[in-house]
């Protein structure tokens, strides 16, 4: 497949983005989702996917993860071109995921739920760090993993990811149903885990939450990215994305 | 000294409730493997019963051709007929896996009867013998009823591996990757662990117990082509009683239908071989997922 952008990368192999997704499409059987998704993530920044209901955020993460087999184009992670890789590859590349449902397993308990990832990368997070960064989940280990509230099982959810030692973060809309505390808790801690270098695609509807954390917001519209926005020139630029989220 | 009751010889009845506990313990292993197998494989593996019946007939075949003594066959048999296991799922059952689960049930229940088959053909559907191992040849006097050794071990051992192997699924690393592979195996495989790995040790492990139950069960019954099929129908009624949900639950339900088969040999012979039959109609007119079933 054709690289349409691959003027970008022509220079030194470490001005290559960390993630470059070229001509992504993606299918659920017949039904054909994404339409040729571009967009590159550098190191250490946090970037946006935004876009209405159905425009194929979640549909992304899961072609990067390699959840969905059925994907064509290109996506080169540190380098290494993962299109045709299964997902436990793909993870062992140092990519961590948390699914839009967080994905939280009822038949263990936090404890368990917490150390089931194993480890992804070189920088894996200690037990004491973790609880450092989330405290509630230190009183709730023995607890059935579904008995956490909504915003104790994201932090779980994002929690064994660290601890398995990714330094790139895929989390699908972790803010989704959560009360204000709750957000300004994950904000915090994305902030946090930004300044200490770790590399993160943020799905997100809630669009205060994404515009306080994200260096640059990607908008999505039916399966392709449409328009590119930097953090830099939100304010100038709030009517147009406001137009595009219907909001 | 009390030596019946309700005019049944105390004798009688603990001989029948020791024979009771030792057929539910290969109910046990038996609805365990069957559990295990399709928590994650979602296949009704019916060719649980030949792989029992493989387990009892290579002890035979280890100690008439190659001297292999009983001790020994309970540690090589499993490991032998769980790496049949293991070649049949990587073979036949890996291209399976995404279709249709009638296709599931087709092939293990024609690979039930080619292995049965074979086994008829060449040793015959008479029946051999497999002699109790000196060690436990004899048997004690307990006062109210003659313990036979071999008896008491099959029940210890077969306890122990029942535990163990719950021990493991609820305790241990492996068995936490291993429930949360039921659960969502899409997602474990999004942690980088390599599923399709996972499931072959998992139908390995699985065929592996029921061997070991064949090779237990080698000294006591008549080591015969039949046998694992004639087990598990009663073990399916089983796990139909009990419910897929749980091991802990399968472990349970067999030694318990295994006792009240016992009892009713005792009070009502009549209706022996057909109890289990009657307690599964029952429970599925009243909770129709099983005893430790979960809804779906
Ligand atoms: N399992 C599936 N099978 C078939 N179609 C699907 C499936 N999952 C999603 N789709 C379709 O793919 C399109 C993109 O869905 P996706 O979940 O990626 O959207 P999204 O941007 O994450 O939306 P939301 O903001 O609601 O989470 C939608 O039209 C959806 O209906
Ligand atoms: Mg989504």
């Amino acid at each position: 497949m054709a690289e349409p952008a691959a003027s970008a990368m022509r220079s030194a192999p470490d001005a290559e983005p960390m993630l470059a997704v070229r001509g992504l499409n993606a299918f659920y059987g017949e039904s054909h989702v994404l339409h040729g998704m571009e967009f590159d993530v550098s190191r250490g920044e946090v970037i946006t996917l935004l876009g209405r209901n159905g425009a194929g955020k979640t549909t992304t993460l899961r072609a990067i993860i390699g959840q969905l087999r059925n994907r064509r184009g290109s996506i080169r992670f540190g380098g290494v071109e993962t299109i045709g890789l299964p997902a436990r590859r793909i993870a062992r590349l140092g990519i961590g995921y948390v699914p839009e449902e967080r994905g939280i397993f009822a038949s263990l308990s936090v404890l368990e739920n917490l150390h089931l990832p194993p480890a992804v990368g070189p920088s894996a997070m200690s037990d004491d760090e973790i609880f450092e960064l989330f405290p509630n989940l230190r009183e709730r280990l023995d607890s059935q993993g579904t008995k956490l509230s909504g915003g104790e099982q994201q932090m779980l959810a994002i929690a064994r990811i660290l601890r398995a030692g990714s330094r790139f973060l895929l989390l699908d809309e972790p803010t989704e149903g959560l009360a204000p505390v709750i957000i300004e808790q994950i904000s915090r801690t994305i902030r946090i885990l930004k300044e200490r270098g770790y590399t993160i695609v943020l799905v997100e509807q809630n669009f205060r939450f994404a515009s306080s954390v994200a260096d640059r917001h990607y908008v999505v519209e039916q399966g392709r990215v449409v328009d590119m926005v930097d953090a830099g020139v939100l304010e100038q630029n709030l009517g147009k994305l406001q137009k595009y989220l219907g909001i | 000294m009390l030596t019946d009751l309700i005019g049944i010889p105390i004798q009688a009845l603990a001989g029948q409730l020791l024979l009771g506990l030792i057929n539910g313990s290969f109910y046990a292993m038996l609805s365990l493997g069957l559990a295990i197998i399709f928590g994650l494989l979602h296949i009704i593996n019916f060719t649980h019963g030949a792989q029992y019946t493989m387990g009892a007939f290579a002890a035979w075949i280890g100690m008439t051709y190659f001297g292999v003594n009983y001790w020994w066959a309970l540690i090589l048999v499993p490991l032998v007929v769980g790496l049949i296991g293991v070649a049949i799922e990587r073979l036949m059952l890996v291209r399976i896996r995404d279709i249709a689960p009638l296709y599931g049930l087709l092939l293990t229940f024609g690979l039930a009867l080619v292995i049965q088959g074979l086994f008829r053909h060449y040793f015959g559907a008479s029946g051999l013998r497999y002699p109790i191992p000196p060690l436990l040849s004899s048997g004690s006097n307990l006062g109210f009823m003659f313990l036979p050794h071999y008896r008491a071990w099959v029940l210890v051992a077969s306890i122990v591996v029942c535990l163990a192997t719950w021990l493991v699924i609820e305790r241990t690393r492996i068995g936490a990757t291993l429930r949360a592979a039921q659960e969502n195996p899409g997602l474990v495989e999004a942690f980088g662990i390599h599923v399709p790995r996972l499931i072959t040790i998992t139908y390995g492990t699985g065929v592996a117990l029921a061997a070991f139950a064949g090779v237990l069960a080698a000294p006591i019954y008549s080591v015969q082509p039949q046998m694992g099929a004639d087990l598990l129908i009663v073990v399916f009624a089983v796990v139909v009683i009990g419910g897929m949900g749980s091991i802990l639950g399968s472990i349970l339900t067999g030694l318990g239908l295994g006792l009240i088969e016992g009892l009713t040999k005792v009070f009502y012979p009549e209706a022996s071989s057909v109890i289990i039959f009657v307690i599964m109609i029952l429970v599925l007119m009243v909770k129709p997922e099983g005893l430790f079933g979960r809804a779906h």
